[in-house]
Parts: structure tokens; C-alpha cells; sequence
């Protein structure tokens, strides 16, 4: 596995480049399948952007899981952060609506991905914060790039770069939403929970009507008292029983 | 690395005891009992085993005693949060045993969310000769009992009972990486990714929250407590490091939230090493205060370093636990490897140093002669009573018979947990669901 890694990377420097979007499959068959013939061609123009395009990968991987590791998801984040730091923006060009044919394309393309990617990733580790509400998976976006289009929706399918949109370079869209769909969140519908001020964040699809988890402000209950009350309402905990054996 | 005669020196008389294979579960975590008869390991599975050492046997004199199983219980169970649909891991993160003040033992054992005390008792006697019941418990005849006995206790076969005696719950948010037992024996800390809690051992529904590094705005989240520990003499203090590499220790004495630390320990970033993964290779995954108190061991990807509580600038010493690793670090990235967390442990005097690496490898470093030594814990490599060989891994240039090259090496075996004896030359490794335990025979007292 390393060795292969060894020669993708000298096989990276410098060659023309071909249509993101085949470079973006290339990058992806890699990544699902090391064995994959795919793995010589089609490498980038930048060292950096199959890099930059790995660590948004793993950022949106990560993000995925029910529950985050927050370390890792902090680290590649902030790799992302150094990586984009260190590419040099080209001058902004039109935004292309379709992915580029001609080489060259691919700076300003990252150019004007780099303020929506920053835009994305501030509100997706703002929806980090949800962690602490009711809802612990990230909420879906209603990522609009700077040129004001709204991402198309695409079905959610893990590894699938149609999420990932090169024009906007916005990670997620309205494709999360089919994590919601099963929850039961009758539960949650009750006069107990002020609705948070904050509200949700619409989905350019469904709005904040699928997802039906009000959303506390943090000061107006501590989280662990509000998990207790949530296991005793539920009944999986009752109230001051003393740990019996096999518990 | 050293000449092979002079790295044998340290670890040739390591031989190997047994190798113990749990069912299917990958150790998750391996802790020696402040005596070292005991050693408890914790896996993905939820399950605690704990050993005990035998004896010395006075048919073999110089055959230290071995390890064998003592308990084996079920600590954690796979929980459903309801509140957020999330299936709680029932995976054993960390065991910490408490000090022993009477004839059982105890220990702290903890999954992501719930810390549980329990405790051990033995059982090897039992009432004979009751009045009232028979040898099988049936009620007598009264009309047959002609004279009153005292029961007598007779010795049983030996019976282990373990009990639950604290559930301490609800005390986190996130995460939970590491538990602490405070020198004070009364209290202990938690940590997740964002917060640490101090709890009292007899008190369960409340804990006092000691550190707290969420930012108001998570989007402004950039770093994460990876590990916490409390310092072995002084009650007050505790270390508790970060993913971006720092080591923050902490007076309680000073604050009731101890936002702010008492001292930072962070080591500049070399400039000629700079690379995208800086970061994520500083992050240190263990902290350990040495037995004596006076320094602390960290272990980021590539190195161990010893730190003195008295220097914030940088670490007294750093070794390399595979530099060779440093050019492939896109390639770790991609197969996520340059994420996992590996451990590392102090020898009883704090003479030697030990972490794990890849290969099934594990690596020790002596701070007096500056030697180090490369082991590999795997059943092909060492039959049992056999004494482990070194191992090398060639980076190119001359390669000897038995070496291995850098691009064999196995990333999906890995040791990320050891544990040495607080007092002796033994030490238990956990590679996947298997568990070596090696002993040094020559030199047991002094290293």
C-alpha cells in the first residue's frame, strides 16, 4: 500500500491535466480500490491539489460518521486550512458551470473554491456545535457559492464526488438529509424545549421541516442534565437507581 | 541504532512467557495494578480480563512467576443514546486501577461515555456445620438436632466475584480518552476531546468540570484534549496535552476552572521539517508522568520525548521511534495511519522508555546508555521461553539477512498498547485481540 502510494506521488508532478472530473473519478477509484489500473493516469496538475482534493475527501468522510472523532476531523481540517493557505490564487476568472476541459482551469477553479470552501467549512464546524443539541449529525447546507447557485441535489453516496461540486468546492449539500429520514423524532416534539433562536439551517430542498429536532440555546440547559432528562424520559435510566450487577 | 552486540545487552534476556488470545476482540487497552501482580486488559468488546501472577514457584527458583487469568467480566455494554440515535461503543478506552486499601481490588474501567468502578473480591472459604440447614442448604429437622454447633469455615476452591459498586455517567459530552486516579485516592478525572471532569470515587451523579476548552463558536475549533493525567505525589496537579502537540499542566489549587494553565510546554516547530502534516504528526496521543514525578513522557506520531516539569521550552530528550516513516507521511495520511495513537510507558526506575510502532514492532530506549531496541511481538518471530531478537529496519544502503525493508512493513499490524510492571523487568504488549507478556530473567532489579 505504501509503495503504490510512493509512485502516485512521483507519477503527480507536472502533466497535463485532464478533465477534473476524470481526474476526480481517478482519485476516487484510487481511493475505493488500491488495485485499481486507474491509479497511473490522470494525476494532477498540482501535487498539492490531489491533496487538497484527498483531505476535503476525508473531511466529508469523516463528516459522514454518526458521530465525528473530533480529533481527526479537527487535524484534517486544519491540514485543509495549510493546504489552501498554500496554494496561490490565480484572478478570479467567470465561474465555469461545467467542469473544465482545458488545463490551466484548474487554479482559478481553486480560486474561486477557496472562499466557498472556507464559508463551508466555518458552518460545517458551526453545525458541529449541534453536537451538544439534540441532533448530533451535521445539518445539511444551503451552500449557495458566491456566484449564487444553489448546489444541484445529489443522491448521497459515500466515496461519490458528485457531492463534491469543483465549481463552489462546497462539500456537503441537501444529500445528508437522507441520514434523517428514519429518525422517529416524535419525542422531541414537546412543549419542554423552547426553540433555539438560532433555528436550523435550510436545506435547499426540504427547509427545516424534515428535520423536526428543536434546538436548545447551550446556557438554557447544561448537556448533561439535558441528556439525563432525555434518558429518564425515555426510560432508559431511572432516576437515582443504584448501579445493580450487570448493568 | 546501536551495534546489535550492545542493543542485546538490554533486551536479550527478554524471553518470551505466553501468549494469550481473547476471542475475536482487539485489546483495547493493557494496565498493570500498582503491585504488578495484577494486569488487566480491556477490549473492543467491552470485556475486562484480568491476570494475576502466580507465585514463584520453589521447584524453579529462577522461573519468576507467570501470569494466568484471575476474572474475566463483561464492564461495558453496547448502548443506544435515544436522545441522538447513536449507538454508545461498548469499547474499553482506558482501566485504571485504584490503589489497594483492603483485601479486594478495584479499578476504573471506561467506554466513550460511562466510567465504571469496580470491584474485585475473592472467595475461598466457606460456613460449615449450620444448625438450621444441611450441607445442601435444605432445612433440617428440627426434631433431629439434639446439640448446637459454631459453622466452621473451610477452605474452597477460589472463587473471583467482581462487582460493579459506581456508575459514573452523563459526565461527557464527547469523547472520553483518558481517566486519572488522583494520589488523594478519592478522587479521579475524565477527559473527552473538549473537557475534563473531576469526580469523587463514592459520588456518582455529579462531577466538577476542571477544564473546558470548547470555543462559544465551534467553527473557531482547532484543537482537542487528547490525554490527561494526574501527577503521582501532588494532588493538585494534572497535565493534559493537545492535538496540536502541547502539554498543559494545571495547578487546582489555583482556579476552580483551570482554563489557564500553570505551565505550557510546547517545542517550536523545526522549520526544516515543515511539511502539511506538521500538525497532525505533533499531536501527541500519551502522556505519562514518571514514577519519580519530576518528568513526563509524550508520544507523537514519530517520536517519544521526556520532558522536564521544570523546562517549558522544549523536551530534555527526543527519540525517534521510525523516522523512516517521515518521507511517506502522503502516504500515511491517505490509509489514515498517520492518525493512530500510540502509547507509551516509563520502566519502574524511569531508565528506560517503551512505545509501540508498526510491523507488530515495539521499541525501547534507554535514557542512561542512549541504546534502543527494536522487538517484534508476533508468534512466528519468538517461541514461547525464547529469547526475542532484535530487529532492524533497513532504510536502504547495506541490508543484513534479517532485516526489513521499510515498504514490507505491515501498517495493518499494530502495537498501540504496552505496559511495563511498576517495579520489575515485565512488559505486556497488545497486538490485535493477542497479548504477549515478555520478562527479563537476568537483570529483574536493576535496569
Amino acid at each position: 500500500m505504501l509503495s503504490k502510494g510512493l509512485k502516485r506521488k512521483r507519477e503527480e508532478e507536472e502533466e497535463e491535466e485532464e478533465e477534473e472530473e476524470k481526474e476526480a473519478l481517478a482519485v476516487d477509484t484510487w481511493w475505493l480500490d488500491s488495485d485499481h489500473p486507474a491509479v497511473a493516469q490522470a494525476p494532477p496538475a498540482v501535487a498539492s491539489s490531489s491533496l487538497f482534493d484527498l483531505s476535503v475527501l476525508k473531511l466529508h468522510h469523516s463528516l459522514r460518521q454518526s458521530e465525528p472523532d473530533l480529533r481527526h476531523l479537527v487535524l484534517v481540517v486544519n491540514t485543509l486550512r495549510r493546504i489552501q493557505a498554500s496554494m496561490v490564487p490565480t484572478a478570479a476568472l467567470p465561474p465555469v458551470p461545467s467542469l473544465p476541459a482545458a488545463p490551466g482551469m484548474a487554479d482559478s477553479l481553486l480560486a474561486s473554491s477557496d472562499a466557498a470552501l472556507s464559508a463551508s467549512m466555518a458552518s460545517l464546524l458551526e453545525d458541529l456545535s449541534h453536537i451538544e443539541g439534540l441532533s448530533q449529525a451535521p445539518q445539511p447546507l444551503a451552500e449557495e457559492g458566491p456566484q449564487g447557485r444553489p448546489i444541484g441535489g445529489a443522491p448521497p453516496s459515500l466515496g461519490s464526488l458528485d457531492l463534491l461540486d469543483p465549481a463552489t468546492g462546497c462539500l456537503l449539500d441537501d444529500g445528508l438529509e437522507g441520514l434523517f429520514e428514519d429518525i422517529d423524532t416524535s419525542m422531541y416534539d414537546s412543549e419542554l424545549w423552547a426553540p433555539a433562536s438560532e433555528g436550523l439551517k435550510p436545506g435547499p430542498e426540504d427547509g427545516s421541516g424534515k428535520e423536526d429536532t428543536p434546538e436548545l440555546k447551550e446556557t438554557e440547559l447544561k448537556d448533561t442534565e439535558l441528556d439525563y432528562l432525555m434518558d429518564v424520559l425515555v426510560g432508559t435510566q431511572a432516576l437515582e437507581r443504584p448501579p445493580g450487577p450487570g448493568r | 541504532m546501536g551495534e546489535d552486540t550492545d542493543t542485546r545487552k538490554i533486551n536479550h534476556s527478554f524471553l518470551r512467557d505466553h501468549s494469550y488470545v481473547t476471542e475475536a476482540d482487539v485489546i483495547s487497552t493493557v494496565e498493570f495494578n500498582h503491585t504488578g501482580e495484577l494486569l488487566a486488559t480491556g477490549d473492543k468488546g467491552g470485556r475486562v480480563v484480568i491476570f494475576q501472577r502466580e507465585p514463584e514457584s520453589k521447584n524453579a527458583p529462577h522461573s519468576q512467576g507467570e501470569y494466568d487469568v484471575y476474572s474475566t467480566f463483561q464492564s461495558h455494554e453496547p448502548e443506544f443514546d435515544y436522545l441522538k440515535s447513536l449507538e454508545i461503543e461498548e469499547k474499553i478506552n482506558k482501566i485504571k486501577w485504584l490503589p489497594q486499601q483492603n483485601a479486594a481490588h478495584s479499578l476504573l474501567s471506561t467506554n466513550d461515555k460511562t466510567i465504571k468502578l469496580w470491584k474485585i473480591t475473592e472467595r475461598d472459604k466457606r460456613p460449615e456445620g449450620y444448625n438450621l440447614k444441611d450441607e445442601e442448604g435444605k432445612l433440617k429437622d428440627l426434631s433431629t438436632v439434639t446439640s448446637l454447633q459454631v459453622p466452621v469455615l473451610k477452605p474452597m476452591d477460589l472463587m473471583v466475584e467482581v462487582s460493579p459498586r459506581r456508575v459514573f455517567a452523563n459526565g461527557h459530552t464527547y469523547h472520553i480518552n483518558s481517566i486519572s486516579v488522583n494520589s488523594d485516592c478519592e478522587t479521579y478525572m475524565s477527559a473527552d476531546d473538549l473537557r475534563i471532569n473531576l469526580w469523587h470515587l463514592a459520588i456518582t451523579d455529579r462531577s466538577f468540570n476542571i477544564v473546558d476548552i470548547k470555543p462559544a463558536n465551534m467553527e473557531d475549533l482547532t484543537e482537542v484534549i487528547t490525554a490527561s493525567e494526574f501527577h503521582p505525589h501532588h494532588c493538585n496537579l494534572f497535565v493534559y496535552s493537545s492535538s496540536k502537540g502541547s502539554l498543559r499542566l494545571c495547578d487546582m489549587r489555583a482556579a476552580a476552572l483551570c482554563d489557564k494553565h500553570s505551565k505550557l510546554f510546547e517545542e517550536p516547530e523545526d522549520p526544516s521539517n515543515r511539511s502539511f502534516f506538521s500538525e497532525i504528526i505533533s499531536s501527541v496521543s500519551d502522556v505519562k508522568f514518571s514514577h519519580s514525578g519530576r518528568y513526563m513522557l509524550t508520544r507523537d506520531y514519530l517520536t517519544v520525548k521526556v520532558w522536564d516539569l521544570n523546562m517549558e521550552a522544549r523536551p530534555i530528550e527526543t527519540y525517534q521511534v521510525h523516522d523512516y516513516l517521515r518521507s511517506k507521511l502522503c502516504s500515511l495520511y491517505e490509509n489514515d495511519c498517520i492518525f493512530d495513537k500510540f502509547e507509551c510507558a516509563w520502566n519502574g526506575s524511569d531508565s528506560v522508555i517503551m512505545t509501540g510502532a508498526y510491523n507488530n514492532f515495539f521499541r525501547m530506549f534507554d535514557r542512561n546508555t542512549k541504546r534502543d531496541v527494536t522487538l517484534e511481538a508476533s508468534r512466528e518471530s519468538s517461541k514461547p521461553r525464547a529469547v526475542l531478537k532484535p530487529r532492524r529496519v533497513c532504510v536502504g544502503g547495506k541490508r543484513r539477512r534479517d532485516d526489513i525493508s521499510v515498504d514490507s512493513l505491515d501498517f495493518t499490524r499494530k502495537i498501540l498498547h504496552t505496559a511495563w510492571h511498576p517495579a520489575e523487568n515485565i512488559i505486556a504488549v497488545a497486538a490485535a485481540n493477542n497479548l504477549y507478556i515478555f520478562q527479563d530473567k537476568v537483570n529483574s532489579e536493576t535496569h
